[in-house]
């Protein structure tokens, strides 16, 4: 009875605290963001401006929910859901700390690239059924630069994988308690991170809502709660991504003194801040300039380090026996 | 200089039968009146052979209220070509005499590319029929206007003309001529293969940097062909022009390209003094530069900042307003405004300048100097900010000249035409700067050219610094508007003309007068035509971003929406600047 009361209580707390760190970042990333740019950002509502979040979230679910009569409305109303299921479904493979977690599966990784793949549909059937020009160009973008960095995304992670002999998250983790995965996987650092970007369509890569090209890309039909459930979507998009890159290549929960739970806690955060660092540098690409840097760049870095990884690897197990 | 006979003379011997009647105008730019059978051999002429390879403005006077035209052939309205030779640094003005109400002109689009807007602006304003025109349409008032507004006999206010009411068929029409038709343009809709897509980009667009609409015919991502329109942001500038006294147009002229602040009374109050006669003092030479020179600081920060954050880069936009604020600081302490200042005078400028002045332009300097290696190393040395401007939206130096282009834009290409050098105005002659020019005429050399001018025009403040005289800020004449007001207090005749140029306006002797400035985006010059009265009888506002914003078509064709975006950042045009 205990163990199904603390194994509900995880899950409970796997869908909350994405969703709040999420919801946290709309008012973390514009302070931030500020902060990078000698301004000050929202710090009116409550202590430093926190409770901003709950004043955009009051504002947002009074706004008009506006489905354009041109519509394809069961899709439209579809595809905002779809985003946040894939994303948030991906949490429930992740190991936060021993024993906590959802469902720490065998297949964990493989999983999560699935339910990333997902995440596209919603892009693409967002742009679709609005009908409307812009989305459509956005969804279209979207689509090539999701696919394609995809490829490498899933392919810069098997050098973990051969490393730890496990696509489970929590082995994965588990494997670098003396060595972090970031120093003999840097390459596949380094690519997962890119592709990281990528898939939550930040800058340099967000040209699927490129705001100067395409006004809102493919959600530029989309208002009121909608709206939100994409802008949360792209928020619990990086706090994944965030949460990866730290339980496959910073250690996960692995750290002095403070509890392992903090720890993951801690080094998620760090990403995020990082990710929109990036986002306060950098111009943003062209398409063809992005599929280049994929294909030609990536690709092959990550093949090379999966090649090298395996190598090395075999050689090791050769000198055991 | 000009040699004024030389260009006329040649002209003479090339047309021995043609009737050239010369005209002596206050800015001493040769004026020549040809008769309108002959103005296409003419201008072909002096295109090739002179040669006068821009067509710096087009433009037209409706003549037949005005009084003072001694020694000018008859005309109802006269056509003014303003002809330019940058490598020649030589310039003519052509004349061309129409009669009747419906006078007709044929087109020279064939001789220089950049002739299309301008002769789409004669049809509109005045109604003049230019033939063989491939689309003499409305090109700053919509397709539904009835009129030709700068035509004597339209009004100018509001009051002078039945009230206006908008209501459902109104609206409906208007809307209806907004709509988009391939086919009015000739353009595809498809190929054998594909269709083609069309997207409307603007009126409101977060990159058209106002309201500006370009019509794409897109195959896939890339660009077709594109139509620019225009004429969202006109407030007849020209006609206000006439119906204020030249002491109260000083503040429209701020509006016009709204970034550059007193940059844009600087030419007015330059052909009214021109046509007045009037020195300035050196002290109200060397403040006029330095607050023009930091205002083309002010609008070349908002520039790049802008530019930046079309390319997706979102900080460089928050540190150059910051930036800039710094600018204002100084502007708003000497002139009491921030953009729009109006400070620039007949004769002079409003007010001496405050006390510490010195000390705050001496800081912004040396803050900006630093600063703008800062930029260099963020925003133009950045790879992906390489990437996407190199190489893009090439304009050759021909093609530039063809069209009109002056200012960084020309620059950009490889020219070093800059009217501070080859015409120095306004006291530039005694300063020392560089002219910077960039190679490949892309958009990273107009971004760098940019960057460059704003060190020269940091230099020129801090030469304005050691040499600023003493003595008057106004100059000692009585059109001087306002006058001196201690004087004024004093003695009688002071008193008289403060009395007569606040309260009617000063009277500007009868003539003609175009003076050119280097503003911050190219050339800007104002032709005044006064027929001895307290209003201009004439205001003719030539504008940079006009000619430049024409172009985007030819720039655009064959690049992505995304390439688009950066050709536009890279223009530097300001919609209120062309649409005046």
């Amino acid at each position: 009875m205990l163990e199904l009361l603390r194994q509900a209580l995880i899950i409970i707390g796997v869908l909350a605290v994405p969703f709040l760190i999420a919801s946290g970042l709309t008012w973390g990333e514009r302070r931030l963001l500020a902060l990078f740019q000698d301004r000050y950002g929202p710090n009116r509502v409550g202590p430093g401006g926190v409770l901003q979040v709950a004043a955009d979230m009051f504002k947002i679910l009074m706004k008009e929910d506006w489905t354009p009569p041109f519509a394809d409305r069961p899709v439209f109303v579809l595809a905002p859901a779809i985003i946040i299921i894939a994303t948030l479904s991906s949490f429930a493979v992740l190991t936060f700390a021993p024993g906590i977690a959802v469902a720490d599966l065998n297949i964990g990784l493989l999983f999560f690239l699935a339910m990333s793949s997902m995440a596209v549909y919603s892009v693409v059937l967002a742009g679709w059924a609005s009908n409307n020009k812009y989305a459509l160009l956005g969804s279209l973008r979207a689509v090539g630069q999701m696919l394609s960095y995809e490829v490498f995304m899933g392919l810069s992670l098997m050098g973990v994988v051969i490393q730890a002999g496990s696509f489970s998250l929590g082995t994965i983790t588990r494997a670098q308690q003396h060595l972090w995965f970031c120093v003999p996987q840097v390459v596949g650092f380094v690519v997962f991170t890119i592709a990281g970007l990528a898939e939550t369509r930040r800058i340099p890569f967000d040209l699927p809502e490129a705001e100067s090209e395409l006004v809102a890309g493919y959600h530029t039909e989309y208002s009121g709660l909608k709206f939100a459930m994409f802008f949360l979507g792209e928020y619990v998009g990086i706090t994944l991504i965030a949460a990866l890159v730290t339980a496959l290549f910073l250690g996960g929960w692995w750290g002095p003194v403070l509890p392992p739970l903090v720890w993951f806690l801690l080094k998620t955060l760090v990403v995020i801040a990082f990710f929109i660092l990036v986002r306060a540098a950098l111009p943003r690409l062209r398409f063809d300039q992005l599929m280049e840097f994929g294909w030609k760049l990536m690709l092959p870095l990550s093949l090379l380090n999966l090649l090298v990884t395996g190598a090395v690897v075999l050689w090791q197990e050769g000198l055991r026996f | 200089m000009t040699d004024v006979s030389d260009i006329i003379q040649r002209l003479r011997w090339r047309f021995p039968d043609v009737e050239l009647t010369e005209q002596a105008t206050a800015d001493e730019v040769p004026t020549v009146w040809v008769g309108v059978e002959h103005v296409r051999a003419v201008l072909a002429a002096a295109r090739t052979e002179c040669p006068l390879e821009t067509l710096y403005d087009l433009t037209a006077i409706d003549e037949r209220a005005r009084v003072h035209r001694a020694g000018q052939p008859a005309s109802d309205f006269t056509v003014v070509y303003h002809l330019l030779s940058t490598t020649c640094n030589h310039e003519l003005r052509l004349k061309v005499a129409l009669h009747g109400e419906e006078p007709t002109l044929p087109s020279v689009i064939d001789l220089w590319a950049g002739a299309d807007w301008y002769e789409r602006e004669l049809w509109d304003m005045f109604g003049i029929t230019v033939m063989g025109h491939p689309r003499l349409e409305r090109i700053l008032l919509p397709s539904w206007w009835e009129g030709h507004p700068l035509r004597k006999e339209y009004a100018a206010r509001a009051t002078e003309r039945p009230p206006f009411v908008m209501n459902d068929t109104v609206r409906a029409a208007q809307e209806q001529a907004l709509h988009f038709d391939p086919a009015t343009l000739g353009w595809a809709r498809h190929t054998e293969e594909f269709d083609y897509m069309f997207l409307n980009v603007g009126p409101h667009h977060p990159s058209t940097h106002g309201v500006f609409r370009v019509v794409l015919q897109l195959d896939g991502q890339e660009i077709h062909d594109a139509v620019c329109e225009i004429g969202f942001h006109h407030r007849g500038a020209e006609k206000m022009g006439e119906r204020q006294s030249w002491h109260t147009y000083i503040p429209y002229t701020d509006r016009v390209d709204y970034l550059q602040g007193v940059m844009n009374n600087f030419p007015y109050v330059l052909a009214v003094e021109r046509l007045a006669g009037i020195d300035v003092p050196d002290r109200a030479k060397v403040i006029r530069i330095l607050l023009a020179e930091l205002f083309r600081v002010i609008s070349h920060l908002v520039f790049l900042g802008t530019f930046a954050q079309d390319l997706g880069m979102m900080s460089p936009v928050f540190y150059l307003f910051t930036d800039r604020e710094r600018a204002f600081e100084i502007v708003e302490s000497v002139t009491g405004a921030r953009m729009h200042p109006g400070f620039f005078r007949i004769g002079g400028v409003a007010m001496d300048l405050p006390g510490g002045w010195e000390a705050q332009v001496r800081d912004f300097i040396a803050y900006m100097e630093k600063r703008l290696g800062e930029i260099e190393s963020t925003v133009l040395a950045n790879k992906i900010f390489r990437l996407r401007t190199e190489g893009i939206g090439v304009l050759v130096s021909e093609v530039a000249l063809a069209w009109g282009v002056t200012g960084p834009m020309l620059r950009a290409s490889g020219v070093p035409w800059d009217l501070r050098k080859a015409r120095p105005y306004g006291g530039y002659e005694q300063f020392d700067f560089d002219v910077p020019t960039g190679c490949n005429g892309d958009c990273f050399d107009r971004a760098q050219v940019h960057v460059a001018e704003m060190r020269q025009s940091l230099r020129i403040m801090a030469q304005c610094l050691r040499v600023m005289p003493g003595g008057s800020v106004k100059a000692d004449h009585p059109l001087t508007t306002p006058p001196p007001r201690e004087r004024m207090l004093h003695d009688i005749e002071t008193l008289i003309d403060h009395f007569l140029n606040v309260s009617w306006g000063p009277v500007i002797p009868a003539g003609e007068a175009s003076v050119a400035v280097e503003a911050t985006k190219g050339n800007n010059s104002y032709y005044l035509i006064s027929d001895g009265n307290t209003m201009s009888y004439r205001t003719r506002i030539r504008t940079p971003s006009f000619a430049h914003l024409q172009l985007v078509p030819l720039l655009a064709r064959g690049l992505t929406i995304s390439d688009l975006v950066a050709v536009l950042g890279s223009i530097d045009f300001v919609l209120a600047d062309v649409d005046r």
